[in-house]
């Protein structure tokens, strides 16, 4: 065997789900031979077969690195990020890709986000408090301790990948279903010290197709790129509302706004924030 | 917020039916222990012995309220099944009131039938 072809890399097969509306009657399955050197990740395999094979091929991509959310795809039967998968770490030489499942195919591995996106702004995920005049011309800064930041940190780390609601049983069944993605945001929301909107929030998600309707299968919490745990989120919420009508929770109220710093001494070693541009 | 009233007695007639049918299968399938510690019956399926615990005010009343736990917590689950099968608000009116009625019906002629074995005089040969 020559010196270059030992070093010659392995190569994969592609099987990729295509749709082009208008052109294909149904979705169809297409192969593509790609060459796999060490490290290659399956978002690489497909820019390759888009630069040298088939440039109608199309995806959602940005970041490469895991942080955007914009490449989850169904990669070997499971919701991932094509990003942050490598080919070498699915060990099969064949990849089978398929767009996110619960949403309807706008073209090839391109799934249509927009009810994910709706159900996402129909819990207001945002802080919510009712001194208006503070929010509109803020003072300062609400407080908020580490201990409190900790109730909540982990579900702020969604991406808005979509995978969550790709795997969630209950979704397949029920499109109404807010699923894990908003719930946990709700959450997110709720146990945040500074908010105080959690009545605003309840009739969206304690509704026919709210939290009450998780089966807690935890799939959402096994797809999550990120390591959040939407399932358990919905649990909270669930013993939230069980809790309350026990008659067991406060009202909400936000947090004070924080003290100003004092006596504050720039460090030496950091440079200075540039002044403002805008 | 109806949905969460609804829910939250779903997990209190889960409670009630863990207590409850934890006690039924502990008269029913563990008399020989009960026995032992002498609180069982001799047959516990013996027609005499179920119609002698159905002439106490105690079990007169774990009946009924078993009766209504197991009632709601299993209609309220099988709306819930029936819920996610995308159907319109038409049918999900109907299948409310196909349960509550049903449920209610079960309920009324299950409790009638409790109050009246408690009532009865006469035991069975």
């Amino acid at each position: 065997m020559s010196e270059s072809h030992a070093n010659a890399p392995q190569k994969v097969i592609f099987e990729v789900l295509r749709y082009i509306p208008g052109v294909d009657a149904k979705p169809r399955m297409q192969s593509y031979e790609v060459p796999a050197p060490k490290g290659l990740t399956v978002l690489d395999g497909l820019l390759w077969i888009k630069e040298n094979l088939d440039p109608t091929l199309s995806w959602r991509s940005s970041c490469r690195m895991g942080v955007c959310g914009s490449c989850a795809m169904f990669i070997n039967g499971l919701p991932r990020l094509a990003c942050a998968n490598q080919v070498a770490h699915l060990h099969s030489d064949k990849i089978i890709i398929k767009p996110l499942p619960n949403y309807a195919i706008i073209r090839d591995l391109v799934p249509d986000l927009e009810p994910f996106f709706a159900k996402h702004a129909a819990i207001k995920p945002f802080l919510i408090r009712k001194n208006i005049e503070e929010l509109d011309n803020p003072t300062g800064e609400f407080f908020q301790s580490k201990e409190e930041l900790v109730n909540y940190i982990q579900f702020a780390y969604c991406i808005k990948c979509g995978a969550c609601l790709s795997a969630c049983p209950t979704v397949a069944t029920d499109d109404a279903y807010l699923g894990p993605q908003a719930l946990a945001q709700a959450w997110r929301y709720i146990a945040d010290a500074r908010d105080e909107g959690a009545a605003e929030r309840e009739e969206e998600i304690f509704s026919a197709h709210g939290a009450f309707r998780c089966h807690f299968a935890g799939a959402c919490s096994e797809v999550c790129p990120k390591g959040v745990d939407p399932a358990f989120a919905i649990q909270l919420m669930k013993q939230f509302m069980f809790k309350k009508k026990l008659g067991g929770c406060k009202e909400q109220h936000g947090s004070e706004l924080a003290p100003p710093v004092e006596n504050w001494v720039p460090k030496k070693e950091y440079p200075k924030a540039p002044e403002h541009s805008l | 917020m109806r949905e969460s009233t609804l829910w939250f007695w779903h997990i209190i007639a889960g409670a009630v039916i863990l207590v409850f049918l934890g006690l039924h299968m502990a008269i029913m399938h563990l008399d020989d222990i009960l026995a032992l510690l002498g609180t069982g019956y001799a047959n516990t399926v013996s027609a005499a012995t179920v119609f002698a615990r159905s002439q106490q005010t105690f079990f007169m009343v774990t009946y009924i309220v078993l009766l209504g736990a197991a009632l709601y917590h299993g209609l309220y689950g099988c709306r819930t099944i029936l819920f996610e099968l995308n159907i319109g608000k038409g049918l999900q009116k109907l299948i409310n009131w196909v349960f509550t009625l049903a449920g209610v019906g079960l309920f009324v002629y299950g409790t009638y039938v409790a109050i009246y074995l408690y009532k009865m005089k006469e035991v069975l040969p």
